[in-house]
């Protein structure tokens, strides 16, 4: 992966050059956008939930045998907003749809589609990397404001009903309210759009290199998808630092 | 030079000293020849001779280790050489963007250029669909297309580019042999239509001799020989003539 890592800053570097083209490609990148949302948003949803529910699940008896009930709520809410939705999401979308990206360009390289564009004077960068970049850097962080939420439900939804805890949900969210803040979200948000970043440049540029037909094809989408995980959770960590550096908390 | 109705576009190419290695192998050892504007030249050769890669320096898609392409007596390196002069590759497998219809594939370049408006590309693509004999075919995806159509449709593509120069890479091969045809009648009318200076890259005997003002023939990377139709049939090399005549014949 690491002899990679400056063709893929190239690559990125590259994107940043095509930026003054997205009104261009506006309507590729909304084409990519819903694609993403629509591929994701109820698997976001399921996902989250039982992440919230098993972070409940897994704290809540132990907090409240030792008189900590009330901060269940809090514990759940601001492990899910500052790290559980941001990586997790992270982790799903390039499963799901970085892994679509290297199949959809690596099969377009494959197939000399990618040639053909440049035949024509069409940048690919421009035409293929752009729309897909910024897509996915608008809807992961969306993704993650509807992670969080559900999440949280999830949390409390267990809180709830579960006979060990027993936790109201007026409880749970007050105490959630209490120790979680804007920040705490915003922080998530800024990760994730880092994450999001990394998982479309990742994935466009295994795409891009692809070479050897369909056993080509599924080696560069398996690579997209670890090296996209990696980098994520080793990112997330630098992020982290830096985040909590800044903390007002 | 054909006749054009006065009207000639094609340019003029020159390949000299062309060499290319790939992994210390050398697949290019030395290539000369000139394309004169408005010719049909053809290359061949039998497969893994060079010729695909040959024709993907030619239209700047590799860059060669030693030696000069020539557009028009400017090198394809010069930055400004895509802006002033109009050149199309048809690919052998058509190379038609799998995610957009026929319609979009063919008036892509002029869309993404915004070289005219959506009602125009529109009318545009039917004409250049039309000139290649392909109706009803727009709004299709590639994948409905047969092998020929698709073909036909990545030469529309090209035409939409208004070239002066036209590489075709292997434009007969998996085609059966009046779909051969059709495709060999397109090159010509072309070629005769607009002056468009024509390569075409092929192991095809029947369409090499069929359309080329000139052929080229290419092994290992060399090119054994250039003329007419007539002289290369005349060439004595062993090789060219095994390659002119070889035929599966089926004994006893």
């Amino acid at each position: 992966m690491f002899d990679n890592i400056g063709q893929i800053a190239l690559l990125f570097w590259r994107t940043l050059l095509a930026l003054p083209q997205t009104w261009r490609q506006r309507q590729k990148v909304f084409d990519q956008f819903f694609e993403i949302g629509n591929a994701s948003l109820l698997m976001v949803c399921v996902l989250s939930f039982f992440i919230g529910a098993t972070i409940a699940l897994v704290t809540g008896p132990v907090m409240v045998e030792r008189s900590l009930g009330s901060a269940v709520g809090g514990v759940v809410g601001y492990a899910i907003a500052n790290e559980l939705a941001p990586v997790m999401m992270a982790i799903l979308i390039a499963g799901r749809i970085g892994s679509a990206m290297a199949a959809e360009i690596g099969s377009m390289r494959v197939y000399q589609e990618i040639d053909a564009l440049r035949t024509m004077n069409i940048n690919p960068i421009t035409y293929l990397v752009l729309p897909r970049v910024l897509a996915i850097s608008v809807a992961l962080p969306m993704l993650v404001v509807f992670s969080i939420l559900v999440g949280w439900f999830g949390g409390a939804v267990v809180a709830n009903f579960n006979h060990l805890m027993d936790i109201p949900f007026q409880v749970f969210f007050a105490d959630l309210k209490d120790i979680v803040q804007l920040e705490d979200v915003v922080h998530g948000l800024i990760k994730s759009f880092f994450f999001s970043v990394i998982i479309g440049v990742v994935s466009c540029h295994q795409g891009l290199t692809t070479i050897g037909g369909p056993r080509g094809i599924g080696r560069s989408v398996t690579k997209a998808v670890v090296n996209s995980i990696v980098l994520v959770v080793f990112m997330d960590y630098i992020l982290t630092l830096v985040l909590t550096h800044f903390s007002h908390r | 030079m054909k006749p054009t109705n006065g009207k000639i576009t094609g340019v003029s190419l020159v390949v000299r000293g062309l060499r290319k290695s790939f992994d210390g192998q050398e697949v290019i050892k030395g290539i000369d020849f000139e394309v004169r504007p408005g010719e049909i030249f053809v290359i061949m050769g039998p497969s893994g001779s060079g010729k695909s890669v040959l024709l993907k320096h030619l239209i700047g898609l590799e860059p060669a280790d030693a030696g000069d392409i020539l557009i028009n007596g400017e090198p394809i390196t010069t930055p400004e050489i895509a802006a002033k002069y109009r050149m199309a590759l048809v690919f052998q497998s058509g190379a038609l963007l799998s995610s957009l219809t026929v319609g979009e594939n063919v008036g892509l370049y002029l869309a993404e250029h915004r070289l005219k408006k959506p009602a125009e590309i529109e009318q545009i693509v039917a004409e250049k669909l039309a000139d290649v004999g392909l109706k009803d075919v727009m709004d299709k995806m590639p994948s409905e297309l047969s092998g020929g159509m698709k073909k036909r449709a990545a030469i529309a593509r090209a035409l939409v580019i208004e070239p002066q120069l036209i590489l075709y890479d292997e434009p007969t091969s998996e085609l059966d042999p009046l779909s051969s045809i059709i495709i060999g009648e397109e090159i010509l009318a072309l070629n005769q239509r607009t002056g468009v200076t024509s390569l075409v890259v092929s192991h095809d005997r029947d369409l090499a001799f069929g359309v080329a003002d000139r052929i080229a023939i290419i092994s290992e990377g060399r090119i054994l020989t250039i003329g007419t139709p007539d002289e290369v049939r005349r060439f004595p090399d062993p090789l060219v003539q095994k390659f002119l005549h070889a035929d599966f014949k089926r004994e006893n």
